[in-house]
């Protein structure tokens, strides 16, 4: 005991582990499209998450009223000490209105994470992302992370967009990326038109081993549904459906 | 991280003070009714479905459709609960009290593991399956059920998060242990209570 009591105390280190609220502060803001914006946050008890992951963001009103929901993470784990999550704009949300209306650099806000061991990439190859939307989001953080650790690695992007205003990410959408735009393409478009088809996966990569698709609940499953008719066994399709997360 | 506060943040979403109560901490309420699947949606027939009671049991069991829908059929009122946040408040879903069920099986362990068409598992005391507190539903809100929402049976045991009503599901197995399911296994917390906000694993 007194060997013990002889020691200067230790000093508290807050536990990096999942699941533990903190407050982090937002260094950036990217307007992505007129809907989607990208915050770059700081986080004190950072650690790194798998491509794929979500955090939780809660809002604490004065009068103590809270909002909480669920975001997926866009950046690579490489980038450390800080996660990116895009959000999108749903008109009678509560969180994603507070996001764009008023959050600004500099501003702090409660997150907790990386949460959830599924739809997570860890690596599997050859591998093909389907994402309608912000659907687009997780799988962002799969290509950003392929690109900075196996850039030889087959992954390839199908991303489902209306018009070419609503492109997430449109600036590193490279040759990895195949768009097809569902209601307007841009002017001179000369790649895919119209919803998701046989001949555009396919296109994309028909050989892969893995399939991760997100996006709306619908598009989710024409897209399964796509797949499977092709003959893809659906333990080898992985899918995240939008819930409301305004 | 008490006290915290979100600079320029006020309540905008307005829930009737009647329904509030209802609502667990982080929930917020929803008056659709969401679809969150780990992957493809399953085409199960009513031809082919069964359901079945095995493992440690004083005997095995299974129900065709047909059997099933001469078992004993209530209407459910509840609130539902997805661990995504939303909650749907004042809800109905029509089946077969698993009390019902269970009792034709004799459970001779603590845990079951409720397993569905598509290979999706999910775990649960035997305590929070008894005594009218878990069904087999076929029907919601007085329709079939849809099959995204997991038609033609899931599991209803609206007091747990609603990833543990699994969904296409084919039956449950008694164990004498707990064994974590497929979002168990995957960062969500073993038992999921709502009002203990219990969503994830350190929670």
């Amino acid at each position: 005991m007194d060997r013990l009591a002889s020691q200067a105390p230790l000093t508290p280190v807050e536990q990096r582990a999942p699941g533990r609220w903190q407050v982090g502060t937002v260094t950036s803001i990217k307007q992505e499209t007129p809907r989607v914006k990208s915050f770059r946050i700081q986080l004190p008890m950072w650690m790194p998450h798998l491509p794929g992951q979500h955090y939780d963001v809660r809002l604490t009103a004065p009068d103590g009223y809270r909002a909480e929901r669920s975001y997926s993470v866009a950046s690579s784990p490489l980038d450390e000490g800080e996660i990116e999550l895009t959000i999108d704009l749903l008109a009678d949300g509560e969180v994603s209105p507070y996001f764009h209306e008023v959050v600004v650099q500099g501003d702090q806000v409660e997150v907790r994470g990386p949460f959830a061991s599924y739809f997570v990439w860890r690596g599997e190859a050859p591998v093909l992302l389907v994402g309608g939307g912000s659907g687009v989001v997780p799988l962002m953080a799969m290509l950003r992370h392929r690109r900075r650790t196996m850039p030889e690695l087959e992954m390839r992007l199908v991303y489902s967009i209306r018009s070419a205003e609503d492109v997430i990410y449109a600036d590193e959408l490279g040759d990895d990326a195949v768009l097809t735009f569902t209601r307007e393409p841009p002017d001179g478009w000369t790649g895919h038109t119209g919803r998701i088809d046989g001949s555009l996966i396919a296109d994309a990569d028909p050989d892969f081993g893995v399939a991760f698709i997100c996006g709306s609940n619908g598009f989710v499953e024409s897209a399964s549904e796509l797949m499977m008719q092709a003959g893809v066994a659906p333990e080898r399709i992985r899918t995240e459906r939008f819930g409301p997360t305004g | 991280m008490n006290g915290f506060v979100s600079r320029g943040f006020s309540r905008r979403r307005q829930t009737p003070e009647e329904l509030a109560d209802r609502l667990p901490p982080g929930q917020y309420a929803e008056a659709g009714f969401p679809v969150l699947t780990a992957g493809p949606t399953p085409d199960v027939g009513t031809d082919a479905w069964s359901f079945r009671v095995d493992g440690m049991v004083g005997e095995e069991r299974a129900w065709s459709w047909e059997e099933f829908h001469q078992l004993p059929f209530e209407t459910v009122p509840c609130d539902i609960h997805c661990v995504t946040k939303w909650s749907k408040l004042g809800t109905s879903f029509g089946g077969v009290s698993v009390d019902t069920l269970l009792d034709q099986a004799e459970p001779l362990g603590a845990y079951a593991m409720a397993f569905s068409y598509g290979g999706y598992t999910a775990n649960l005391p035997i305590e929070d399956l008894t005594d009218g507190k878990a069904w087999v539903v076929t029907e919601h809100e007085g329709e079939p059920l849809p099959r995204e929402h997991g038609g033609p049976a899931r599991l209803l045991v609206p007091h747990l998060y609603f990833w543990k009503s699994a969904k296409w599901v084919a039956g449950l197995r008694v164990m004498d242990h707990d064994e974590p399911g497929f979002w168990e296994s995957n960062g969500y917390h073993n038992y999921g209570d709502p009002w203990k906000e219990q969503r994830y694993w350190t929670d």
